[in-house]
């Protein structure tokens, strides 16, 4: 037999006062897609755009990641695990560091 | 006749804090990390490399900013109807439920055909994932990279979908008996789904604005 288990009164209550910060973040993600796409046509020097493009989408992500996965308030372990998935993740993009692209092109001239 | 029963379904493990169905999904999720994380590495390599003049940017290499940027806003509308459906069960509401996550499978279908419009596009001008830049024989993998990252990319939206039809259609009989197990089940489909709207935000402008 599995246990059936009741949605408690409180926990409804918790989600309920969550809903205008889930508005407020899909609010801010519409902006923020305007506003990449706007900054797209000022044609910044290609550093500077790369550099505002993926800060723009980091701080996207992050809305996404914090607000809508929860992860703001998630246990300790899940965020652990994000870490040394990072770790990961950073070790990489660090690897083509090592390769012979940093001098010069792959394709034979 | 006894029934195996999973543990910690419902209740959070006293180990962990979390129920086994989450933290399988986020072990999942940590490895679609590096799944991505791995084209995107590339990305970096193929782009860095490139030869000067055979990389293009996004609308040099015909993609449509407007529809990129509308297929967007798609995938963001679809994050925020899939966790007002979860909210919806929490609150007790499985109607509203039904129509989040209706509305959430829907968004995902509307951006699975707008990329097929815009795949369908390319086809037509003869360009296809070997196609090269500027001239179609030269030495460029702009294209390669595009069609690899966004038709994995497609494919988990697609699967995605699929769950979610599932959830809603077969899945919420279990709400009767056990709604925090179903809720649950619906926080975990949803976690998956977020992922893949945050590849996307990454995605999108690297494609399309750079």
């Amino acid at each position: 037999m599995s246990e059936a288990v009741a949605i408690s009164e409180s926990e409804a209550a918790r989600v309920k006062s969550h809903l205008r910060v889930y508005v407020m973040v899909f609010v801010a993600l519409a902006v923020l897609t305007v506003v990449t796409v706007a900054i797209s046509y000022l044609h910044l020097p290609t550093a500077l755009a790369i550099t505002v493009a993926m800060v723009v989408a980091t701080v996207k992500a992050t809305l996404v990641a914090g607000y809508f996965m929860h992860l703001l308030s998630e246990e300790k372990v899940i965020l652990w695990l994000l870490v040394l998935c990072a770790a990961f993740l950073v070790f990489l993009f660090a690897l083509p560091l090592g390769t012979e692209t940093g001098n010069g092109p792959l394709w034979p001239q | 006749m006894s029934e195996i029963v999973i543990p910690y379904r419902t209740e959070p493990h006293p180990l962990t804090g979390v129920t086994s169905g989450k933290l399988g999904i986020w072990l999942f999720l940590a490895s679609e990390v590096m799944l991505f994380g791995a084209l995107f590495s590339s990305y970096v390599l193929l782009r860095v490399g490139a030869a000067e003049g055979t990389w293009p940017t996004g609308v040099e290499a015909g993609l449509n900013v407007p529809i990129g940027t509308f297929n967007t806003l798609v995938l963001i509308t679809s994050s925020i109807t899939m966790v007002m459906s979860w909210a919806s069960l929490k609150m007790g509401n499985p109607g509203a439920f039904k129509r989040y996550m209706g509305a959430t499978i829907a968004l995902g279908m509307l951006f699975l055909v707008v990329k097929g419009f815009e795949y369908s596009g390319k086809f037509h001008h003869g360009i296809f994932p070997a196609t090269g830049w500027p001239g179609a024989s030269d030495p460029s993998t702009f294209y390669g990279f595009y069609f690899t990252i966004t038709g994995l990319h497609a494919l988990h939206v697609f699967l995605g979908i699929l769950v979610n039809i599932w959830l809603l259609v077969w899945g919420l009989a279990l709400y009767k008996t056990e709604p925090e197990r179903f809720a649950g089940r619906v926080e975990i489909s949803g976690l998956y789904w977020h992922f893949v709207d945050l590849v996307w935000i990454f995605l999108f402008p690297l494609l399309y604005l750079l």
